[in-house]
């Protein structure tokens, strides 16, 4: 199925739900989705028989750089052999994104390196621990306006 | 130090014959702990296999630091782990050594500048005996460290240094 034919199927199912979509002149073509209804489109995606994405090659976490922090999902369906881009964005202030780990048990993990390195809280995440920093680190170092701190635990930081 | 080390105000004819025994037993059959950090750590695991055999200096890998007289820090000694490292080199018996292993142990590495979360030196938390430089360092230059080492050893005395 085309990247086009795929947000048409997602369009019928979720009409409100994609805000943007992006097929020609990018590398990867994406679908943006709202937040609020990410679990849904996901379930959708992986239960439906045309579609069938049963594989979530990665989750990443990004900060655009403009007040917005935002999750991309790279799907590939083995049984179809096609694949989608999903992508949400929230605001800095209240970064919450419905976790998906139920869909996805793959995303478990991922879920948690977005919410370490950029701080992205996943509402309903089984396990939303840190899973790279320490427990007792404070902020989330791959945002833009990150400080790195002149001490943890007494250690100096900065060369 | 040990029970004996630096207790004595003079070195005499006594202690310098123990001083060369007991170097001689330290230096010769030095143990380090058994754990590595990053990819030094595969070049150690190089140095200690059949081709270049750290065995044949006496050198056997330690499973725990109560064991161990030398603790090699092979690789980037990260925030999270350097409390860890403090704490097995806290349980390490005296006298014992330590060997920094490659440009992230020694000053952080290629994480200089950007590595929140690295230590950006071993020598912040734990007292360093020899440097070896290199990204990742050849099993040659582990060995000539570990020589370096030795030399060390063999001049330590019991006999306290006059200021």
């Amino acid at each position: 199925m085309t990247h086009q034919e795929i947000s048409e199927k997602i369009k019928l199912q979720f009409p409100q739900a994609i805000i943007e979509t992006k097929f020609e002149g990018v590398v990867d073509p994406y679908v943006k989705i709202i937040p609020e209804q990410i679990f849904e489109v996901m379930l959708f995606l992986h239960v439906d028989e045309n579609l069938k994405f049963d594989f979530l090659m990665c989750l990443s976490g990004i900060d655009t750089g403009k007040g917005n922090l935002g999750v991309v999902y790279n799907l590939f369906s083995m049984t179809h052999r096609h694949k989608i881009n999903i992508k949400v964005e929230v605001p800095k202030e209240k970064p919450e994104v419905p976790s998906i780990t139920n869909v996805f048990p793959a995303a478990n993990w991922h879920e948690r390196e977005a919410f370490d390195l950029i701080g992205i809280i996943f509402t309903g995440h089984p396990d939303p621990r840190r899973i790279l920093m320490p427990y007792d680190w404070e902020g989330h170092p791959l945002r833009k306006d990150y400080k790195t701190p002149e001490f943890y635990q007494g250690m100096k930081i900065p060369y | 130090m040990g029970l004996l080390d630096k207790k004595f105000e003079n070195g005499n004819i006594v202690i310098t014959s123990i001083d060369s025994l007991l170097n001689w037993a330290r230096l010769s059959s030095m143990w380090p702990v058994q754990f590595g950090l990053a990819c030094c750590a595969i070049e150690m695991m190089a140095t200690g296999a059949s081709h270049y055999d750290l065995d044949r200096f006496g050198i056997f890998f330690r499973a725990t630091p109560r064991q161990a007289d030398v603790m090699i820090i092979s690789g980037t000694v990260t925030l999270k782990m350097a409390p860890r490292i403090k704490l097995l080199y806290d349980q390490m018996s005296e006298p014992r050594y330590v060997i920094s292993m490659g440009s992230c142990a020694n000053c952080g590495g290629p994480y200089w500048e950007h590595g929140y979360h690295v230590l950006k030196g071993v020598d912040r938390v734990i007292p360093v005996d020899v440097y070896i430089p290199g990204c990742p360092p050849r099993p040659e230059a582990l060995l000539e460290g570990i020589m370096k080492l030795q030399e060390k050893i063999r001049s330590e005395s019991l006999a306290k240094k006059s200021a």
